[in-house]
């Protein structure tokens, strides 16, 4: 392998397994803080004791998603030297801000949270833990906002071989921050809420504090049931800006090789990159023109004609995505979606129906559903970075342009190697702690006594 | 004073900033396994920066972030041609974190040591590899005409870096014994202090030789002659100062002194670099300076605004997390389990 296929496969590598924990501390800090808002208000000790439950669980991932997230910050001048160049004057802005808004706050009160049970106030001592999922949503407000300038570049012009700012506030409200910036975040509430409610189900499951455990299952649920909707609507939004500013990562989506006037919706193809076809397709007659327009009779370009149309502006060269990647991570995603919607209202049914903590089917079901949301996450980022390509920023600069020129194959192997084996270790580290922890249950508390004033 | 003027400034603030504050905390998990006599000191010794190391690190990546915003070709240049360092430091502060956050999970005897070890070369690595890397800056990296580092590995190792991130190294954690000093109690108080102690002679001897050799071997020093100046005066005088008031049992003060010797040093480097930010050694045309390294003046003047009003607030709540806990970790509040 090449160097610049080297250093995309450690971008790969890198930031999939970083965005595992990322979606997961955005929706369980918010949850946190939701738990320890209800013992604020009710004084019912029950919710001290899931505070602490899935505050500890929430502290181990939160350190792998910061550790592997500034490995993500350096990555850029490390191995996309010239990519830095390029963007620098317009991405570098959001990410310092992301540092100056949010990753102070994150710490500093995360520290002050963790060890602040006693010597803080009450008040103070939950602000700290709303602070924190505020801090870290936040965070990933200005990383999104960076990423939809590499999706549809605004506000810039082109100076010197550059892209320089020129308009701050096209690049604030961005048309593709809009949609991509809720439905990302929506995915992170799903994940934090299929989290807390699968691991309530597996305690239920267990008949191990059942009692207490069914109070955060209804929270997660309802909490989940909003967010997996929210996710669903924000998701079409996406997809029809999509259609408007990157047509042929929509044509790839859906394996749409000819345009077509209505346009039908794939349900299942073998996609062949190489003759450029999709076979033993399954396909929806009008849905595609309703899911891109809302209308049953309009047109969606397929990918040989905006292949031609990109050769006569951008030059000679290969201008699709990988075609079955994108096209298999969209279903994957959004067929776990609808899932997650379902197991969702299937929670809320039982628990209207008084059956919630009897229902063994569901309970096992949705533990089941704590692994899938990383899947959906995971298959939702391959869409919208891998749907990109070959353009690290759309219509601007090819990824291949964007690589540094002076580190070499041998490096890039050290440090692929390096950074794999490492992030595996703490893989199987992360899991067995929350395994191990998850399975202990929740400790009992008592009003007033605080134990663990030193916790490392 | 010009934007790029303002934004240099800024990023040595920060980086000072970071030195001064993650300074300590890698020189606590230096001096963990050796001022520890057993497991409820090597935790006290960990709590002592529990609450703070996290915060203190973000030091860097702000650093990291408003230099990609203000220069990108600093931030594109250094990151690339310091490419294995920063693996290392990365990886390093990987497992630092980890450690620490990891450590008191699990009760094993194995797991704990691989946490020590975590924190021990988590914090070694990188207070070492800072002095290398800054003092290659210094001194010149070959730089090509488009900006990119042409040099290989081997050149970043030569030795006056390597005395460099020696000079960071024990400067650290020194700075990071006196810490401990004013942070625990009893017998580890009395242990740490002594160890501060005894270092002072031996860190004095390092430092007087890179600054001494920095004559020779760099730009810092071209428009003073032999007499330095102010900065590094004020360095020299900080540092005497650190054993004048170890002797007298002032700590505290002794701690601002070490503080000032790194923010002061730190100083001299930044200041003796500007207007350039990464001097190359082919060609004084190739030198990466403020101006051709800069984003526009749009990106800097919406930066500053968002710089000054943040700034203030962030050392207004961080000072107050120090404030917080502000009161010595004692054995007696370390669990017992």
């Amino acid at each position: 392998m090449e160097a610049l296929e080297l250093a995309r496969w450690q971008f790969g590598i890198t930031t999939v397994y970083h965005f595992i924990f990322v979606p997961l501390t955005l929706g369980l800090s918010v949850l946190v803080a939701i738990l320890q808002t209800f013992y604020y208000r009710t004084g019912d000790i029950h919710y001290k004791m899931l505070t602490k439950y899935f505050g500890k669980l929430f502290v181990i991932i939160f350190t792998l998603g910061i550790v592997t997230g500034i490995v993500q910050e350096f990555q850029f001048g490390m191995n996309w030297s010239e990519y830095s160049r390029f963007v620098g004057d317009i991405f570098g802005i959001p990410l310092a801000i992301e540092a100056l808004t949010a990753f102070f706050i994150e710490s500093t009160f995360l520290g002050l949270w963790i060890f602040g049970w006693t010597r803080l106030p009450k008040a103070v001592h939950l602000a700290c833990i709303w602070l924190v999922a505020i801090a870290s949503n936040l965070s990933a407000v200005w990383i999104l906002m960076a990423n939809s300038w590499m999706q549809v570049p605004v506000g810039y012009e082109l100076v010197g071989g550059r892209a320089e700012l020129a308009d701050f506030i096209a690049i604030l409200l961005n048309e593709r921050l809009l949609v991509q910036m809720p439905h990302t975040i929506l995915g992170g509430f799903i994940t934090g809420g299929m989290f807390v409610l699968g691991l309530s189900a597996w305690m239920i499951i267990r008949n191990q504090q059942a009692e207490i455990f069914l109070k955060s299952a209804k929270i997660a649920l309802v909490f989940t049931a909003v967010a997996s909707l929210l996710t669903a609507t924000t998701g079409h939004d996406q997809a029809q800006e999509t259609v408007k500013t990157q047509p042929m990562k929509m044509a790839a989506m859906e394996g749409l090789w000819e345009t077509e006037q209505p346009a039908s919706f794939s349900l299942f193809a073998i996609i062949n990159q190489q003759e450029g076809t999709s076979s033993r397709e399954i396909r929806l007659p009008y849905m595609l023109s309703v899911l891109a327009h809302n209308n049953v009779t309009s047109e969606v370009r397929g990918m040989n004609d905006i292949q031609a149309e990109m050769e006569e502006i951008h030059g000679p060269g290969d201008y699709l995505p990988p075609v079955a990647i994108v096209y298999w991570s969209f279903r994957i995603m959004v067929g776990l979606g609808v899932l997650f919607i379902i197991v969702a209202f299937w929670g809320l049914w039982l628990w209207w129906k008084g059956k919630l903590q009897d229902h063994r089917l569901f309970l096992k079901t949705s533990i089941v559903m704590i692994f899938l949301t990383f899947l959906a996450n995971t298959a939702g980022w391959m869409v919208a970075e891998m749907g990109r390509q070959p353009w690290v920023v759309y219509e601007l600069l090819l990824t291949a342009d964007g690589v540094s020129p002076s580190v070499f194959k041998n490096s890039i192997w050290i440090t692929m190697i390096g950074f794999t084996l490492v992030y595996g270790a703490l893989a199987v580290a992360a899991f067995y702690l929350v395994w191990y922890f998850g399975k202990q249950g929740a400790h009992e508390e008592e009003e007033g006594v605080e134990t663990n004033l030193h916790t490392y | 004073m010009d934007l790029q003027t303002f934004w240099f400034i800024l990023i040595a603030v920060l980086f000072i900033g970071y030195f001064f504050l993650e300074g300590f905390d890698f020189g606590v998990g230096i001096l963990m396994p050796f001022v520890s006599k057993d497991e409820v000191d090597r935790r006290v010794t960990i709590n002592t920066i529990g609450p703070f190391w996290d915060a203190n690190e973000v030091w860097l990546i702000t650093a990291g972030g408003a230099m990609f915003a203000a220069f990108p070709h600093w931030y594109a240049t250094l990151f690339s041609g310091f490419y294995l360092p920063l693996f290392l430091i990365l990886l390093a502060l990987i497992v630092r974190a980890v450690g620490f956050e990891f450590r008191s999970k699990m009760k094993e005897r194995w797991w704990r040591l691989t946490a020590d070890h975590f924190i021990f070369w988590g914090s070694v690595l990188p207070a070492f590899l800072w002095g290398v890397a800054f003092t290659n800056i210094v001194i010149g990296l070959p730089i090509g005409e488009d900006m990119n580092f042409t040099g290989t590995l081997p050149a970043l190792l030569n030795p006056y870096a390597l005395l460099g991130g020696l000079v960071s190294l024990v400067m650290f954690t020194l700075h990071g014994a006196i810490f401990l000093s004013l942070r625990t109690t009893d017998e580890l108080k009395a242990r740490v202090e002594k160890t501060a102690k005894l270092m002072w002679i031996p860190v004095g001897v390092i430092l007087l030789a890179f600054a001494l050799l920095g004559y020779r071997q760099t730009i810092l020093f071209e428009e003073f002659g032999i007499i330095p100046g102010t900065l590094p005066m004020i360095a020299i005088v900080s540092f005497l100062a650190v054993i004048v008031f170890m002797s007298i049992n002032r700590f505290g003060y002794a701690f601002a002194a070490t503080g000032a010797t790194i923010v002061f040093g730190s100083l001299v480097v930044f200041q003796g670099m500007f207007p350039l930010v990464m001097p190359s050694s082919l060609n004084p045309d190739f030198h990466l300076t403020i101006y051709n390294a800069s984003s526009s003046d749009l990106t800097l003047t919406i930066m500053s605004v968002l710089a000054i009003i943040f700034v203030p607030i962030i050392l207004a709540y961080q000072g107050w997390s120090y404030w917080v806990f502000r009161e010595r970790v004692t054995r007696d509040a370390i669990p017992r389990s």
